[in-house]
């Protein structure tokens, strides 16, 4: 018989060291898939490294999925942390996406500082007005939010696809169906060659965690995540700060948006977020809602996005064994919190035992 | 006769730092009443739950009818006879009193409802139960259900019961009727572990005593000629004056009124029913009542926390009703409301002292960001004066003792010099001399002209520090009365709904 109880304490090193170990157990069990299709896994785990990091353009392009994985995880955060499950980031994302493109068709003859800030400002609307939506009907009509934000990234998706096909295709594309590419004043300009967005990125980490660790918003979004009767005891205003929070929450995300189509597309399609919204959840959850800790963990999902993407070509690994690497990878993560909070005991089974002593 | 069913010698039980039992001896014979005595966090609950099969002791011994044993789990500790009754009841309440017995039973596929009703009839005869099998659960009192775990317990084989402060949830007249159960047990030879902290009880129905203290075992006393005195001072290792004091002070000013107030639970029942009553300055009103008489349902309502309320609350001339927490800060009217839920309401279990200080600090404080030096200056100043048991200022609150808990909580709240103080059973679960400094502070605020509302279940206490005591019974109020001219008898039938003449002292 297992008997599962919660475990006291665990100092913080012994707790690395099971997360590690996890990671190690993850590699080891993915090997044999690889020795199956005849690959040597320490080759393709190197692979993965020298495919993520191994020339400054590959790092280029690492980077630029930290930023928006980093930079919607930093929005599905301040909602987590109220348990409001916004799984719509993704939503969120692509509606930043569409505000800034409507910027940059419609007003391309502004100068580029003015242009980008519009677009900036835009798609933060956007995306915080789309988070907006189910915050107020939860805290109006308490309607459950997992659904509603999730069902909402199926309807920013279609529109796209609309938009696409239909009022903002473009004509010089002779009938195929894509919206028309940036001018150069619609685009982010690079940085040590890299989108400008990782800067954008810092300047938020470093928002975020005053906001989160320094502000009375921040100190009510932990409490209301804690016990909303207690936040409604010390004289909060609840349902004000849950829907001030999504707000910043959804604004990230429209942000990621607007970097996605000015800094790395230069137009909008259908593929803009590509799932980014999803993985950014995971990123978040493994955080253990730190913002520190969300680039850190951010550039190891990005490392582990680019690393996969370039074996799939490099040893002709097909994309699914790709998505079994990640979901081991990611299974074995999420386990190891398990064991951190609870203890396992064996036990024989045994009815009335008498001691002999 | 009494013959020794259980023996535990050497027993020793440790959490991480924490040494909960120290080589406790204990022994428990058939046909006795053994009381067990104890601060919180004296080791009792941890000595049962060795006994229960939940804790497995880290060295020590358990002879059981003469022989050694383990009790490796629960299940073990049932089929061996040992029954426990916890405070908090584990029935299913949708189900009836049979099914509830039946729950977990794994004999065969098929249950043979017929005969096991007879039995759990035949039992609840025997010990005097008066439990109808199939009654719903939900339909019946407090004291009912607590009898159904008995029941439950009984018709499992216990020869052993532990009652873990069975008595807490009980008016005066149903306490007699369960000391007559124990009695029935007692007779037919069963042994009894019974656990409280009021000592008249355990004068009036124990043979043995054993008094715990800081997990050892300080001494086990047959019960003659014993009294509160000698139990006291082996509690707590020194005399202590039980009476509380009762400070006078001038009653002048009106400090709330409250009239015909009446709110609506979520459910649409009522939980307030035209409640009126007025508090002075320098006046503590006790509230008695069984547990959900409507006394969470006053608090909430005065601190701005019931949405559904009708009637009026007028705080010094300040009409309140229905205001939220927030805007009665905003009015700068000075109340602050120490809940029943600690931790669920008053503090935030998973945060620290400091950021549970700044709860009630954060609001008043200029600018967007919080100010954290300001807060951790208060709590270290809580910590000192009212000497909570913390290693620092940064431990969550969740890891602290029951009684530390409350002082953070209770101390937080009298820091901001409020004018009236509304207080949920503030001594509960608290060791006795905790809950002395407790009434020391309340009585501190009372001579400095504050108005207090006491909602208690000691009757001793509440009879003692209330200058006058309202009775509640099903949301409404069956009575206020002068706490020198009134037996504790008439206050048990005020707590279940009759309203009696001639004892209203109300002006």
């Amino acid at each position: 018989m297992i008997r599962i109880s919660k475990r006291a304490d665990m100092p913080q090193s012994k707790r690395w060291i099971i997360r590690i170990s996890a990671i190690i157990l993850a590699l080891a069990i993915m090997s044999f898939f690889f020795i199956f299709l005849g690959h040597n896994p320490l080759e393709v785990y190197q692979t993965i490294i020298t495919g993520s990091l191994g020339t400054y353009n590959r790092f280029v392009k690492t980077i630029e999925l930290v930023i928006p994985l980093s930079l919607s995880a930093l929005g599905i955060m301040i909602a987590f942390k109220m348990k409001f499950w916004n799984i719509g980031a993704e939503g969120q994302i692509v509606v930043g996406a569409i505000a800034a493109t409507f910027v940059a068709l419609n007003f391309s003859e502004l100068n580029s500082v003015l242009l980008l800030s519009m677009m900036f400002i835009a798609s933060a609307l956007a995306g915080g007005i789309y988070a907006f939506i189910p915050a107020i009907f939860k805290v109006k009509f308490k309607t459950n939010e997992t659904l509603f934000t999730l069902m909402l990234n199926y309807i920013a998706l279609r529109y796209v696809t609309y938009l696409q096909y239909g009022p903002w295709k473009d004509p010089a594309a002779r009938g195929f169906p894509k919206i028309a590419n940036f001018a150069q004043n619609a685009r982010l300009p690079r940085v040590f060659q890299i989108n400008a967005g990782w800067i954008i990125l810092i300047v938020f980490v470093a928002l975020i965690y005053v906001l989160m660790n320094k502000s009375k918003l921040g100190y009510e979004i932990a409490v209301i995540g804690e016990s909303q009767k207690t936040a409604k005891y010390a004289g909060m205003n609840v349902a004000k700060v849950i829907v001030m929070a999504l707000f910043i929450s959804g604004a990230l995300s429209g942000i990621v948006g607007m970097i996605q189509v000015a800094g790395v597309n230069y137009t909008l399609s259908d593929q803009v977020s590509g799932g980014m919204g999803f993985t950014a959840i995971i990123i978040a959850w493994l955080s253990q809602i730190k913002v520190l800790l969300i680039p850190v963990v951010g550039f190891f999902f990005a490392m582990l996005v680019q690393g996969a993407t370039f074996i799939r070509t490099a040893f002709q690994i097909p994309q699914s064994i790709v998505d079994i690497l990640q979901a081991i990878i990611l299974f074995f993560a999420l386990g190891s919190e398990f064991f951190i909070n609870y203890k396992l005991h064996f036990e024989r089974k045994a009815k009335g035992r008498i001691q002999n002593g | 006769m009494m013959k020794k069913v259980i023996e535990l010698k050497g027993i020793v039980k440790t959490f991480g730092s924490v040494l909960a039992n120290d080589h406790i001896d204990f022994e428990l014979r058939s046909g006795e009443i053994h009381s067990l005595l104890g601060e919180n966090g004296a080791g009792k609950s941890s000595l049962m739950n060795v006994l229960a099969g939940v804790y497995q002791p880290d060295s020590g011994e358990i002879i059981f009818k003469g022989e050694r044993v383990d009790i490796p789990s629960p299940r073990h500790s049932i089929d061996m006879g040992i029954g426990m009754i916890h405070q908090h009841f584990k029935l299913v309440e949708a189900h009836t009193v049979l099914d509830n017995m039946l729950a977990g039973m794994s004999k065969g596929i098929f249950l043979d409802k017929k005969k096991y009703r007879n039995q759990v009839l035949e039992l609840s005869k025997k010990y005097g139960l008066d439990i109808d099998p199939d009654s719903i659960i939900d339909d019946l009192s407090v004291a009912q259900k607590q009898r159904v775990e008995i029941l439950k317990v009984l018709f499992r084989g216990a020869t052993i019961l532990i009652l873990d402060e069975p008595t807490a949830v009980l008016t005066p007249q149903e306490t007699e009727k369960l000391f007559t159960i124990i009695n029935n047990l007692k007779d037919n030879d069963h042994a009894i572990v019974f656990i409280s902290h009021k000592l008249d009880e355990v004068l009036s129905i124990s043979d043995r005593v054993t008094v715990l203290r800081n997990g050892k075992n300080v001494s086990t006393l047959d019960n003659k000629n014993l009294d509160s005195g000698i139990l006291i001072s082996n509690m707590v290792g020194q005399t202590l004056d039980l009476a509380i004091e009762r400070p006078i002070t001038s009653k002048e000013s009106k400090l709330l009124e409250v009239k015909d107030l009446s709110v609506l639970r979520p459910d649409g029942a009522h939980g307030l029913k035209n409640v009126s009553f007025d508090l002075f300055n320098g006046e503590v009103l006790g509230v008695a009542g069984l547990a959900g008489s409507g006394q969470k349902e006053l608090c909430e309502a005065i601190a701005g926390l019931q949405e559904k309320l009708s009637g009026t609350i007028v705080f010094k001339g300040d009409d309140i009703t229905g205001s939220t927490p927030r805007q009665i800060i905003k009015k700068g009217i000075s109340m602050s409301f120490v809940p029943e839920d600690r931790l669920g309401m008053g503090l935030v279990a998973s945060m620290d002292l400091v950021d549970n200080v700044l709860l009630k600090a954060y609001l008043k404080q200029p600018g967007i960001f919080v100010d954290r030096n300001q807060a951790r200056v208060e709590a270290e100043k809580l910590v000192d004066k009212l000497s909570i048991d913390t290693p620092s200022v940064d431990i969550n609150v969740s890891k602290l003792s029951g009684g530390n808990i409350q002082k953070v909580l209770l101390g937080r709240e009298i820091e901001l010099q409020p004018e009236l103080i509304i207080t949920a059973y503030p001594a509960r679960g608290l060791d006795i001399g905790s809950a002395y400094k407790i009434y020391d502070l309340l009585n501190e605020q009372k001579t400095n002209g504050n108005g207090i509302i006491f909602i208690g279940e000691d009757l001793d206490v509440l009879l003692q520090i209330s200058d006058r005591l309202m009775v509640m019974c099903n949301g409404e109020v069956t009575g206020i009365v002068n706490p020198d001219t009134v037996t504790k008898e008439d206050i048990g039938y005020m707590m279940v709904g009759r309203k009696i003449e001639g004892v209203n002292s109300d002006d």
